[in-house]
């Protein structure tokens, strides 16, 4: 009976987060159309709902409704299984972000390193759904991807370790509260720019969206996918960008914590601060999305080797010296 | 406790099974969807054992990394149509006894270790680091790792070093007549270089690319 309660309680507490995110993953596809128009002096989606609010609803119905085309020469599993791959894994990484001290579903000791792996399955989704297609564009978008998220990974890797340093744990609520005096975007701002732009190109966003440049490839390796399948892909996709906002507000900005430790600030509860920083990084992401062409791909691979990985291994050995100089190292625990 | 054994029993028979299906599975790329299944189960087992640092880094270095450059390799060389080749082929029969006997030397060393831990246990508590329960896995790995062995660790890192030294220069090959971009040329190339007066002579023409 005791455990029986558990599970319930267990089964509440992810439906209250997976829902709460899955709304959002939609409200978020709207007000990325919305600065999108806004900078390029259109209107965006305006119609359907107040301020066409519902217009994610209203495509998510209609790719319901929509047939779901198997092609006739793919492999049926593997397609059938990638775009839930993607969907899955880009939603289990919530379980470890921390809302407030106690508001987290998974309070583990390497919550960092889970959220690590996770965003390096992700791949797997991408690579499959090319694969199994059995047509080139998305087999040559699949591949596009794997490379470059592979890439990419090793940079977003290195800093967290800079972060790992100033903070000692692995602990995402004890990252978040090492910043308690300052965040770490002010003696890692670097570091913040190169996670930021390794971000964009971890999760497949412009300048970096080469696995889906629509001018050569179609749209990748979502090309053979329709109805409710390429929804997931979507959905899938949407809900890595704001893991990837959320992972860069608990490295950078602080996490659930206010801005200056006033009381005047704290009234507003914690989890709206996480929220705020989330979306201000996602308004960020949709503005370069908006106002930066795409890069080429020995561009892009040239970035991720010879720019990113050195600068952010130089920067892991200056942190290490600088915190081991002025012996600023966090206590042993 | 009995959520912990059928916990244990479901992650080791997906492992045990999609070990199988590495080998059997016609496809190659299926086997290697297979192996990353089999990864993936036995990091969980890692975290079940309470070992959740090595769990993640299973899940970070042979799935996230390794695995994705084996469906690389696997993908781009179309290695199915080899394998079938290896099989039917008369020559095919080289293969087995060396297979045979590398497989024996593995099931030899197996039994050693095993052996070992069940027969001979003081050599386990042979060693001298103290595991305590009260700090993570992660401080402990850590304290042994940069101090007791820290020869051992970069000893382990140059070898990786050399291996990826290596292995770039066997594929390394310098491509003649490849025109590459340098932004620092693009950046401070000037009207006085780029633009060229030339007098032209009647019918004969003038070679640009000099």
């Amino acid at each position: 009976m005791n455990s029986l309660y558990i599970l319930f309680d267990e089964i509440y507490k992810i439906l209250f987060l997976l829902i709460p995110v899955l709304v959002t993953v939609a409200m978020i596809v709207w007000l990325d159309r919305r600065v999108w128009a806004f900078v390029q002096k259109r209107r965006g989606p305006n119609v359907v709902g107040p301020f066409g609010l519902l217009q994610s609803i209203a495509d998510a119905l209609k790719y319901i409704f929509k047939e779901i085309i198997i092609p006739a020469s793919s492999n049926k599993v593997i397609f059938i299984i990638a775009p839930i791959i993607t969907m899955t894994l880009a939603l289990i990484a919530w379980a470890v972000i921390p809302f407030s001290e106690n508001l987290v579903l998974a309070d583990i000791n390497v919550g960092i390193l889970y959220l690590f792996a996770i965003s390096s399955l992700g791949v797997y989704g991408i690579i499959m759904g090319g694969w199994a297609s059995n047509s080139k564009y998305p087999f040559l978008g699949a591949i596009r991807s794997a490379a470059q998220m592979v890439s990419y990974e090793v940079s977003i890797g290195v800093i967290i370790i800079n972060v790992l340093l100033c903070a000692g744990s692995l602990n995402l609520n004890d990252i978040v509260l090492a910043q308690q005096n300052m965040w770490f975007v002010l003696p890692l701002f670097p570091m913040f720019v190169i996670f930021f732009i390794s971000a964009l190109a971890e999760t497949n966003r412009p300048p970096f969206d080469l696995p889906e440049a629509e001018a050569e490839l179609v749209a990748g390796y979502q090309t053979e996918y329709s109805g409710m399948m390429y929804a997931m892909f979507w959905l899938g996709e949407y809900a890595n960008i704001l893991l990837m906002c959320a992972m860069g507000s608990v490295l950078f900005l602080g996490g659930w914590l206010p801005p200056i430790d006033i009381n005047a600030l704290s009234f507003i509860p914690a989890p709206f601060w996480l929220i705020f920083k989330i979306l201000f990084l996602f308004i960020l992401f949709a503005l370069v999305k908006a106002i930066v062409p795409r890069y080429r791909y020995d561009q892009l691979m040239k970035l991720g080797w010879k720019v990113f990985l050195p600068l952010s291994l130089i920067w892991v050995v200056i942190t290490a010296s600088y915190l081991l100089y002025f012996d600023l190292l966090p206590a042993q625990i | 406790m009995i959520a912990h054994a059928v916990f244990f029993y479901l992650f080791s028979f997906i492992a045990i099974v999609s070990a199988i299906m590495v080998t059997v599975a016609r496809n190659t790329v299926h086997s290697v969807f297979f192996l990353i299944l089999d990864f993936i189960s036995i990091s969980c087992l890692f975290i079940m054992i309470g070992a959740e640092f090595l769990g993640m880094i299973m899940l970070i270095v042979y799935v996230g990394a390794v695995a994705v450059l084996f469906l690389f390799v696997v993908m781009m060389l179309n290695v199915a149509q080899q394998k079938n080749q290896w099989f039917s082929a008369s020559k095919s029969s080289s293969h087995i006894p060396i297979g045979l006997l590398v497989s024996l030397i593995i099931f030899f060393e197996l039994i050693i270790v095993i052996g070992g831990w069940k027969y001979k246990p003081d050599l386990l508590n042979s060693s001298t680091i103290v595991i305590s329960k009260t700090t993570t896995n992660t401080h402990s790995l850590g304290n042994v790792l940069y101090t007791d062995y820290i020869h051992l660790f970069q000893l382990s890192g140059m070898i990786l070093l050399v291996a990826m030294i290596g292995a770039i220069v066997l594929t390394f090959r310098e491509r003649v007549g490849l025109k590459r971009q340098s932004y620092i040329k693009q950046i401070s190339r000037e009207k006085k270089d780029g633009v060229q007066l030339v007098e032209v002579e009647s019918k004969q023409g003038v070679k640009i690319d000099a």
